[in-house]
């Protein structure tokens, strides 16, 4: 696979501050990336360097082959970081064709990318008298006027209203399709879930977990259960070895399973003990769930060490 | 180096605060050097024209005009201020390098036009100064045109460094008014340094020639006052207040020197500064 970014043993501290600590991970071609983190994890901090704005403190990183400067590989990449920033008093079509100075590339792109954002009737208003939905499809169109190897996204739909979430989802989807690499940080876990292939999870600058989504944490699923026999069930799963947490919300048990299990198996077993369920359904954890227990995972291993 | 002023001129030309000060910068000096030439009728009391003074005569028209015209570099000194100060708040310098400018670039492309600036507006004055010099001046033989043109070079050198100044204060301080009080705040300081340097030394003269080195003094001194120097053409006898109004070679080494490490500076600046 040809590797487009590379990071190795990154840190940034600021002051005392360690906001990226030991980083490594490599974005391949032709996959859909999330960086994922709760707020102040180090997901900016990290596009920020690696983007050329902000100094590392040690380690290093690379685009491409490792043969570029990274200002002329950023001429091959497109970004958009936290809100869109542009000249507020150039119209669309003026601080476009900026970016395609600095960029060099031809005018004759302008068009052909204000019409994939559905701006190019407002190509002549100010930037000013944008909405910020508006503000943030212009961005993706400067995003793309090099058609960019790979596309970062840093927290898009960032204050945008569901319309306007919908939108920016649809072009991502739509570039994504078009096979464009893309890295997108976010904190809303459920947006990566629907376009992400690939995730790096972070946590307080740290790296928890890199590789594919559906096997970010090796799980076999879980059980929701309910029973008559509310104590009884729970007694069983806590001294069946197969299970592993036992959650409790009111009358609902979701019991985690260590060791693959089916659900009549499970329902078959629980009917020879004499517990008949009430209500039985087998899930796997969504992306928000399977970030919680990593998270989690990690905070009762630090208090037991 | 073309496309690094395209660039820059695009962003000040589309900014109509920006494009309105350039050409203040530029019509002011030019009308008012105009308006000075030609013989202003008081209502028939009496009329008014300086060019009978003699001071439009060359050689001494280069050092006069240059002299003047050089205060009217205030208004692109907001300019240049602002064009850092814009870049910051409206965060399109992180957007510039996320778009693949270097950080060399950037301050390449605002010094490129720092000196596109004071080129034009040289040429500007030279232009003007030697055509009005032409129609009032009572010598117009080459040697005697030519003779101070070196006023001009000092005048160019002088803007450099002066916006040099204000590039290297909109870098520190982010914000364009800051910056600008920057510079009341240096000229004080800078006579603070003579009092001091005067303490030392126990006479202005020494304490004069350790001012002469600093920015502000240093950009001054390249163009000196040239009222003394009219006065001196109509009272010659007076030896005494006869002093030297020369362009010298170290005067312009100087303030090329300052500019220099004003924009190093400022490079050095955002080369370190987290955006």
């Amino acid at each position: 696979m040809e590797p487009i970014l590379t990071i190795n043993n990154l840190t940034k501290k600021f002051g005392y501050l360690t906001a990226v600590k030991d980083l490594s991970f490599t974005i391949n071609k032709g996959n859909v990336y999330g960086i994922l983190g709760p707020n102040g994890s180090g997901k900016s901090t990290t596009l920020g360097i690696v983007l050329n704005v902000v100094n590392k403190t040690s380690g290093e990183f690379h685009w491409f082959d490792g043969n570029t400067t990274t200002h002329n590989a950023l001429k091959q990449v497109g970004a958009i970081i936290e809100r869109p920033n542009f000249y507020p008093y150039m119209t669309a079509e003026q601080n476009l064709k900026l970016v395609c100075k600095i960029k060099g590339v031809e005018y004759k792109k302008i068009t052909e990318k204000l019409e994939i954002v559905g701006l190019l009737d407002r190509k002549d208003s100010k930037f000013r008298t944008y909405s910020l939905g508006m503000k943030q499809r212009l961005a993706i169109a400067s995003a793309l006027l090099n058609d960019p190897e790979i596309l970062i996204l840093d927290e898009p739909t960032n204050g945008l209203d569901p319309q306007g979430i919908h939108q920016i989802r649809q072009i991502i989807k739509d570039i994504a399709n078009n096979g464009t690499t893309i890295l997108l940080a976010s904190h809303l876990l459920d947006e990566v879930e629907k376009v992400c292939t690939h995730v790096v999870v972070l946590r307080k600058g740290e790296k928890l977990y890199s590789g594919r989504v559906d096997e970010m944490i090796s799980s076999y699923g879980f059980f929701e259960l309910k029973a008559e026999k509310h104590n009884d069930l729970l007694e069983e799963l806590k001294s069946n070895p197969n299970f592993g947490k036992v959650k409790v919300e009111g009358d609902l048990i979701t019991a985690f399973l260590n060791e693959p299990m089916s659900s009549p198996e499970f329902n078959k077993m629980m009917f020879d003990k004499n517990i008949i369920l009430s209500h039985l359904v087998k899930r796997k954890e969504s992306l928000e769930e399977q970030f919680l227990q990593l998270t989690d995972n990690l905070e009762i291993n630090q208090k037991t060490v | 180096m073309l496309r690094l002023i395209q660039l820059e001129l695009q962003k000040l030309w589309l900014n109509k605060v920006s494009r309105a000060l350039i050409f203040v910068s530029f019509i002011l000096p030019f009308t008012v050097l105009v308006l000075s030439s030609i013989k202003i009728n008081f209502f028939g009391f009496f009329t008014l024209e300086l060019g009978e003074l003699g001071i439009f005569n060359f050689p001494i028209i280069w050092h006069i005009t240059t002299f003047f015209a050089s205060y009217f570099k205030f208004f692109f000194a907001i300019v240049v201020v602002s064009m850092i100060g814009n870049e910051y708040s409206n965060k399109t310098l992180k957007q510039n390098l996320i778009d693949g400018l270097s950080k060399k670039e950037f301050i390449l492309s605002k010094f490129y036009t720092i000196v596109f600036f004071s080129l034009c507006a040289t040429l500007l004055i030279g232009l003007a100064t030697f055509f009005i010099g032409l129609y009032y001046s009572s010598y117009t033989e080459a040697a005697i045109i030519f003779r101070e043109v070196e006023f001009l070079l000092a005048y160019f050198v002088k803007l450099v460094g002066f916006f040099s100044l204000c590039l290297f204060f909109g870098m520190l301080v982010k914000r364009s008014a800051f910056a600008l009080a920057f510079l009341v705040v240096l000229y004080i300081v800078e006579w603070l340094i003579f009092w001091g340097a005067y303490e030392v030394f126990g006479n202005s003269d020494t304490a004069f020639k350790v001012k002469n080195f600093l920015p502000l003094e240093s950009m001054y001194k390249l163009i000196d006052q040239p009222i003394q120097r009219i006065v001196m053409t109509k009272f010659p006898e007076k030896t005494e207040i006869a002093y030297d109004y020369a362009v010298h070679w170290y005067e312009i080494v100087i303030v090329l020197g300052w500019s220099a490490l004003f924009i190093f500076l400022s490079y050095r600046l955002l080369k370190k500064r987290d955006l």
